[in-house]
């Protein structure tokens, strides 16, 4: 240890706000919601102290106990007890506990102290245990204990101070290990049970307004019905809210765009690189931004109110026929947003089969990368009519469409359940939460997050990207005396007539072949490759341009628009899915089986989808 | 009995943990829950799909037990 660097793990339950006591004193933003296991690695961070002593905070993910059953418990155990490769044992353990719910937290601090290492616990959420009419005699509770005790808010500002004050003072003395712990672990329940008698006063076991949410949260017919018309509410809003703001950037960015080029000519290269190459290519994804927001605005509000574990529940058994575990529910409703946050949450489900198959589930979930693909083709092939009075039938369709991801990962799922040869039996134990209001604070962190994250992929790799299609659709040039446009000659359009082999039995045309291609790189880039493609093929009419929903309605057939839609329920994963699969499974056959019977389902689908919709129309 | 066998919202007292084969990683895992001689147990709520999985209130924790995790835990009914 050096004389000015203290190095601090925090460790607890899981669900206790280790993660909001890191951002509070560190002021990062590590993400914190309702459920356990948000944090599934370590994460480190520093500030100082008012003495001028750094400080050196690791947040580790949440654990019951060191007898380690999951992954994430795992690291919790070997980061305390120095056997995390590269990495000496922590100075200091900060050992944290929900005060509203102290058994389980206190017996974690018995099995903590065990390891003879300097021990602090801060009994958390302090506020919601004095509005609980909770008491806790903390004098009583550090002379039980031997350990010292201090009081935090970490969701409120300062909230954090007594710990401050607690760490950058003297080490405390390594509390005296119990002699007794060969006794085993039942004794620790009864030492937990004989402290909260002589310390804790509870007027009730949970808050009255939880069991009261609960009982209809949780009621077989009315939770199951608050579970659907929830998650249809936010299927029509992300359609029907988004609708103004995305006619704002459009018409923004088409102005924009002819207003840069107005002075170059319009026959030179600049000006179809701006024009088809970046305006039509980039505005036709940054269109999908509220949109994402949306999405991503009741996944955040759900996420910390603690409903997710709720659904959990709900649906365990369905998902449990099915070969998956309600645990599977957090990580496949997270792939809603975006797989890679899915397939990491997927370490908090602590058993390695069911978390294998959740992984390669998990990509068919609906991501939001999808969703520029899927509503450029419903908002161009679907009619704008109302469905038995109140619904819209674009948003009927979209649901459909999230539906049809939902039941093929149950279906996927079921297929690898009865090919597996380990048949034994899988644990649910799963702990449910207190009701959380959202903090408008953290939503809002987490909204202006996505929102740089999409923009950066927008303003990276999808201007890249479109850059790079703009030189393949340019050149080489035609051929003088060539009738048809210059597309047609050049390197991305001949690579698009090649792949036209494979692509015409479902209905694809050259142009799509061409943005599958870039579409596997971040599946949106497929809608500004044909933004591009389309824009380069018009003759002389740039205009096209800024309408490729337009331009696609009259030039696709209802089949063709259909088939793709299918093939984007199944798409062969983004580059970066694949990436987090490799490194989460850490083997290559996982990474090759999840890509392949993607895209087998998906030319399965596709085929079917267009050779009946051939055939009806 | 069993606390797979407990009617929705009668209370109860944990026996012990049985475990279903040797070596059993989920009756140790129960047991690190607090699933241990004398803990007061209810079942608050259960699933709407073959009442399965169970809301187990124990101490302050809600826990969700499926129906064969739950049959491994020994109780008598009656508070303490």
């Amino acid at each position: 240890m050096s004389a000015s660097t203290l190095r601090i793990a925090l460790v607890g339950n899981p669900n206790c706000g280790k993660t909001a006591l890191f951002n509070q004193l560190t002021g990062g933003r590590q993400k914190v919601a309702n459920y356990a296991g948000v944090t599934v690695e370590r994460k480190e961070g520093r500030f100082t102290a008012p003495s001028g002593r750094i400080l050196q905070l690791i947040d580790l993910p949440g654990a019951y106990s060191f007898e380690a059953a999951s992954p994430d418990e795992q690291i919790t155990r070997d980061v305390c007890t120095g056997r995390y490769p590269g990495e000496a044992a922590p100075d200091l353990i900060v050992c944290v506990a929900d005060a509203t719910n102290l058994r389980l937290h206190l017996r974690f601090l018995l099995e903590v102290k065990q390891l003879g290492r300097p021990v602090v616990l801060a009994l958390n959420m302090m506020d919601t245990a004095k509005r609980r009419g909770i008491e806790i005699d903390v004098p009583e509770l550090q002379r039980r204990l031997g350990v010292p005790v201090v009081e935090t808010v970490a969701v409120r500002r300062g909230g954090a101070r007594a710990l401050i004050e607690r760490v950058d003072g003297d080490l405390p003395t390594v509390a005296v290990a119990d002699g007794d712990d060969a006794a085993g672990r039942g004794n620790q329940h009864a030492q937990v049970r004989e402290l909260l008698a002589a310390s804790v006063r509870m007027p009730r076991a949970t808050a009255a307004l939880d069991d009261a949410l609960d009982r209809w949260a949780l009621h077989p017919v009315f939770g199951l019905t608050i579970l659907a018309a929830l998650m249809f509410l936010i299927f029509q809003a992300v359609f029907s809210w988004a609708e103004p703001v995305m006619d704002g950037i459009e018409g923004g960015m088409a102005a924009l765009g002819a207003w840069l080029t107005q002075g170059l000519p319009p026959d030179s290269a600049l000006y179809s690189l701006l024009n088809d190459g970046i305006f039509a290519g980039v505005g036709a994804v940054l269109v999908f931004l509220p949109q994402i927001l949306i999405l991503f605005l009741f996944i955040l509000i759900l996420e910390e109110s603690g409903y997710l574990p709720r659904a959990a529940f709900l649906l365990d058994r369905l998902m449990f026929k099915a070969g998956l575990t309600g645990r599977a529910f957090i990580p496949l409703l997270s792939s809603f947003a975006c797989a890679i946050p899915g397939i990491m949450a997927t370490r908090s489900i602590n058993d390695p089969r069911d978390r294998l198959t959740t992984i390669l589930v998990a990509p068919l979930m609906t991501c939001s990368a999808r969703l520029p693909v899927y509503t450029l083709l419903i908002a161009a092939f679907i009619p704008r009519q109302a469905v038995a009075g109140v619904f819209n039938l674009q948003g009927v369709v979209l649901f459909s469409l999230y539906v049809a991801g939902i039941m093929s990962a149950l279906l996927v799922a079921y297929v690898i359940k009865r090919l597996r040869k380990d048949k034994s039996e899988h644990a649910l134990l799963m702990e449910l939460p207190a009701y959380r209001m959202p903090h408008l604070r953290d939503v809002a962190l987490g909204l202006w997050e996505r929102a740089t994250i999409f923009l950066r992929r927008v303003g990276g790799i999808l201007l890249a990207l479109t850059v790079l299609l703009w030189f393949l659709a340019s050149f080489p040039g035609p051929p003088p005396g060539a009738t048809g446009p210059a597309i047609d000659y050049s390197l991305a359009g001949r690579l698009g007539h090649a792949l036209h082999y494979v692509f015409a039995p479902i209905g694809f045309n050259w142009q799509i072949c061409i943005a599958l291609v870039p579409g596997l790189a971040a599946r949106e880039v497929a809608v500004s490759a044909l933004g591009t493609v389309y824009a380069m093929s018009a003759v002389g009419d740039t205009e096209l341009a800024s309408q490729l929903g337009t331009v696609i309605a009259e030039q696709w057939s209802l089949a063709t628009a259909l088939s793709l839609l299918a093939w984007y329920v199944f798409a062969p994963q983004c580059m970066a899915t694949l990436a987090v699969i490799r490194r989460e499974t850490n083997s290559w056959r996982y990474v090759a089986i999840s890509a392949g019977y993607m895209f087998a389902l998906a030319y399965l689908a596709s085929l079917l989808t267009y050779q009946i919709a051939r055939v009806l129309s | 009995m069993r606390l797979s066998e407990l009617p929705r919202g009668a209370p109860a007292t944990v026996d012990c943990v049985e475990d279903s084969h040797t070596a059993d990683p989920i009756a140790q895992r129960l047991r690190d829950l607090g699933f241990v001689d004398g803990e007061p147990v209810c079942v608050t709520a259960v699933g709407p799909l073959g009442a399965d999985p169970l809301l187990v209130q124990i101490g302050s924790t809600r826990f969700a037990l499926r129906r064969s995790e739950a049959a491994r835990v020994n109780v008598r009914q009656g508070a303490g």
